[in-house]
């Protein structure tokens, strides 16, 4: 399941578009930039509520597939640039990292 | 495969360009055909250590060594030291303040990430004078 049919299917909104076509394997939740670090995997869908500039290093260096705010949890406008810079996709939707999450399980079984 | 050295300066509290140097090391090694959990290990180990320096020592260097069957990494500071190393190297320990908790940072999984992500691993750390990480990688085939 690719990173455009996890959008189509679960609703969400692109806020930064990089590669759309990359293949979704995982996902993971947290806000802890070190717990994400040394957890989420290549390939993994990462439901965060931290969009900071940071944020986007961590997607980067763990491969990440894409990056979902969830409940709308801001973007800054720095971190947008170089999510933008760096071909970083990033969602946004308003349901909390437990709901999408649920829903996101069935979708990539 | 002669070795490739590189060489970064890490400025105290930018965070706006804290992993700018681990992402440029993930691209060189990405370019070299390194495998890709070994690079990831680097990733992890350099990102933490980058931020480390940001955060708690007024910012840093960074020199990396790749050879054929490793990479070398040694983060160098001249920030306050680590009074307790075992106490730093304990998973959820941290000093940092709460306006860089803010950030996602002071998890204090930094240190215990750098460890179990290398092979090698040195903390050479002095209070008042600074603190050395010496970081191996061993390229997996
Ligand atoms: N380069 C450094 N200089 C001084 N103190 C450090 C350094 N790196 C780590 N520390 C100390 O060790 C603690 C634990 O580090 P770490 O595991 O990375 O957690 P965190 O960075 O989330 O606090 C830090 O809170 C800090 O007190
Ligand atoms: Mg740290």
């Amino acid at each position: 399941m690719t990173v455009q049919m996890i959008k189509d299917h679960l609703g969400l909104e692109v806020l930064t578009a990089g590669d759309l076509s990359r293949e979704v394997t995982g996902c993971y939740c947290g806000d802890l930039l070190s717990w994400v670090m040394g957890k989420a995997r290549e390939g993994d869908c990462w439901l965060t509520v931290m969009g900071n500039i940071n944020a986007v290093a961590v997607a980067v260096l763990t491969d990440c597939a894409c990056i979902v705010l969830t409940e709308h949890a801001a973007l800054d406008e720095a971190a947008k640039l170089r999510a933008e810079q760096q071909g970083v996709t990033i969602l946004t939707t308003d349901e909390s990292a437990y709901a999408l999450a649920v829903r996101l399980s069935a979708v990539i079984a | 495969m002669d070795s490739i050295k590189l060489h970064y300066d890490i400025s105290a509290t930018d965070f706006t360009r804290a992993g700018a140097a681990s992402g440029d090391v993930k691209r060189t090694l990405k370019e070299l055909g390194v495998a890709p959990s070994t690079i990831r290990n680097v990733a992890v180990a350099m990102y933490e250590g980058e931020i480390n320096m940001v955060i708690h020592a007024g910012g840093g260097v960074i020199d990396v060594e790749i050879t054929e069957d490793a990479i070398k990494m040694v983060l160098a500071d001249q920030g306050p030291g680590i009074e307790n190393v075992e106490l730093a190297m304990k998973e959820g320990f941290s000093t940092a303040p709460d306006n860089i908790r803010c950030l996602g940072f002071g998890a204090g999984m930094g240190l215990p990430n750098i460890k179990k992500y290398t092979d090698e691993f040195q903390l050479d750390t002095e209070v008042g004078v600074g603190t050395t990480l010496t970081l191996k990688v061993y390229m997996k085939p």
